[in-house]
């Protein structure tokens, strides 16, 4: 087990050496530069932008400003081109906003999708199937900033739900409980709407995966010996289809910061998808580039973690895996 | 005891080729074949649309008629204002008309086959990558070059793929991308291809195994002959089916791109970026919002549909139960 989880963690460190070389010539090969965002501003000199260049090293070859990006980031310096704040301490503080949006939409996805998916395959082909599958397919199937738009038209009115930022304006007086109500308040909308998309995928996949238990003979042995429906159901068969969902959190982290910039632009919620959108904006590559390396980062890490917790769930892994790679 | 063989033969059940089976699968599905009838549908729209927006005046989606803007749909164009030749078919503006007083029914016109043709391109180069590098990892995964197989080689590189967060990538490199239509299908292409080939590679590792693919390299058939012959015809069906449901995504991905301002520019309208210009009209004309909304919700929920009919349909380890 140790030498599996060891050449697990040496693969992927391989593998982030190579993604965090092909973000990097990802941004600086294409064309566009941060120097270049606003030509038209008469207080650009071009000894100022030549001052700039200087400083974030753009006239040195592409391999330098490699060195020196790994060598700032892995130093703390890496500074962003827009405001020249440490780059690691604003993604940070965005990191914290998008967190608890990340992990209310992240509940209600996986506590919702797995009833619905269950009901459906245990009552195949019956209405309710039928229409959740419908509905499912419409989720997936609607842009999202479209459904959030019909939705705060139709909520803002009818409930007073809040849709705009983390917290209301001019609050910072208030006890503590009225600021965490009002957060809270703040969350209801984005999150369900940004779980909506997620919900429906999942529960096609809970679906999809109970009816393949549930022709299995375990189940028919179970119910053979006379065991209550819902014991064969959530006992026997449910258990073994969790199996494939446990690599399913390896995917979950990177949804973090790329499944969040049009959910976080329509909402005005300053977390790490809508801070991605503005460095895009101002072409303030560190931003995008550490963006970029650190959601790939998570899913490695994100799969390492699914890879392991699938060896320790499913015994056939650890033995019969461990010959290749 | 006399009996006629015949009798037996006629009781068997007609023989029927896969293909067919898998039609009339499909047919039963009656899901999926309404999602194909909206397709076929589409389909004409979007080269009608094209003919017609292209050479026929009355349907000019860019004629700009300022005393007419923000007319509900099924408004006829006051004759006094515009001058005749700026008139839209049948003097009467099915679908209303936007900020600038243009035709929405000649923009979506001219939008679904833009929007297709996004969806089509886009698979195109995402099947092409998926399919060589899935196929070469399944079929010549063993050659050694010099330390790696190829299929590490190719498999660690899809891995990396895999790594970044697919819509954010597609983002940041459209928006450093000069403004281009062409841009956009290809940079969608260029990072969706990493599923297809991952199921290629695993359906070609199974079949390299199967008698039938053994016998044909038995008997000396070609590389070449064994891979196109024996083995893409068996290993096409999930790549229908990705392909399919692809077109839906890509549709999808290009609206919100537009949403974020990073879309098809003009003078192309596409129905991501008539929605996403609409969206700031939404209380003054909700049509402008909601017409290409619908249709875009239409039209990927169809592809979904038929994607997932195919499914069920060419998938044999389903049909049986």
């Amino acid at each position: 087990m140790q030498a599996f989880i060891l050449r697990n963690i040496l693969q992927r460190l391989v593998l982030v050496f190579v993604v965090s070389i092909l973000a990097h010539s990802v941004i600086h090969l294409a064309p566009g530069e941060p120097s270049e965002v606003d030509p038209a501003n008469p207080r650009m000199k071009p000894e100022d932008i030549a001052k700039i260049r200087e400083a974030f090293h753009l006239d040195a070859p592409l391999y330098m400003q490699y060195v020196y990006w790994v060598r700032d980031l892995a130093s703390g310096e890496l500074k962003s081109f827009k405001d020249s704040q440490p780059v690691l301490g604003k993604i940070w503080r965005r990191f914290l906003n998008s967190l608890p949006l990340f992990i209310c939409a992240t509940l209600l996805v996986w506590t919702l999708a797995f009833p619905t998916g269950i009901q459906a395959a245990i009552h195949r082909g019956a209405v309710y199937d039928r229409s959740t599958t419908f509905a499912a397919y419409t989720l997936i199937s609607v842009p999202g900033f479209f459904l959030s738009y019909i939705v705060i038209l139709w909520v803002v009115d009818l409930f007073g739900v809040p849709v705009i930022g983390l917290k209301t304006f001019g609050m910072d007086m208030a006890p503590p409980l009225f600021q965490t109500m009002d957060r809270v308040w703040h969350l209801v909308i984005p999150s369900l709407m940004s779980a909506l998309g997620g919900m429906a995928i999942l529960s096609r996949y809970v679906r999809s995966q109970m009816l393949e238990v549930v022709g299995q003979d375990y189940v028919r042995t179970a119910r053979a010996k006379g065991a209550e429906e819902d014991v064969v159901i959530y006992r026997h068969a449910l258990r073994n289809a969790l199996l494939p969902f446990v690599t399913m959190f390896g995917f979950l982290l990177p949804g973090l910061i790329g499944g969040s910039v049009i959910f976080e632009q329509i909402f005005a919620w300053p977390g790490l998808g809508r801070l991605g959108y503005e460095a895009i904006l101002a072409r303030d590559f560190p931003v995008i580039l550490t963006l970029n390396f650190i959601a790939a980062v998570l899913t490695l890490a994100g799969t390492l973690l699914s890879d392991i917790l699938y060896a320790v769930v499913d015994p056939r892994i650890r033995t019969g895996l461990q010959g290749d790679g | 005891m006399t009996e006629d063989p015949k009798q037996y033969v006629e009781e068997l059940p007609p023989s029927e080729t896969p293909w067919q089976e898998s039609l009339r699968l499909f047919r039963k599905d009656r899901l999926a074949l309404v999602g194909a009838y909206v397709l076929v549908l589409l389909l004409f729209t979007a080269v009608f649309g094209k003919v017609l927006t292209e050479w026929v005046v009355v349907f000019d989606p860019e004629v700009v008629r300022l005393p007419e803007k923000f007319l509900p749909p099924l408004t006829f164009s006051s004759t006094d204002d515009v001058p005749a030749h700026d008139r839209p078919f049948g003097g009467i503006y099915l679908l209303g008309t936007d900020e600038l007083g243009r035709d929405v029914f000649a923009r979506m016109l001219q939008g679904s086959f833009v929007s297709l043709s996004i969806g089509f391109i886009a698979v195109g180069i995402s099947l092409a990558i998926g399919i060589l590098l899935g196929g070469l990892s399944g079929f010549y995964g063993n050659v050694r070059f010099g330390v790696v197989t190829v299929d590490t080689l190719i498999m660690r590189f899809t891995d990396v793929m895999l790594c970044f967060p697919t819509f954010f990538l597609i983002l940041t490199v459209v928006a450093l991308l000069p403004p281009s239509i062409y841009n956009i299908m290809i940079v969608i292409g260029l990072t969706s291809w990493m599923g297809t080939a991952r199921f290629v590679r695993a359906e070609f590792l199974a079949l390299r195994k199967q008698d039938f693919v053994v016998a044909a390299t038995s008997v000396g058939a070609r590389d070449r002959r064994v891979i196109f012959a024996h083995m893409v015809p068996n290993a096409i069906a999930p790549v229908l089916v990705s392909a399919t449901i692809g077109v839906a995504t890509a549709i999808l991905t290009e609206s919100g791109l537009s949403f974020l301002g990073f879309g098809v520019q003009p003078p192309y309208a596409t129905w991501g970026n008539i929605l996403a210009d609409g969206k700031g009209f939404i209380f003054d004309a909700p049509w402008l919002f909601f017409i290409p909304g619908m249709a875009i919700l239409v039209v990927v929920l169809a592809f979904n549909l038929v994607g997932e009919g195919l499914r069920e349909a060419l998938n044999p380890k389903l049909r049986r139960r």
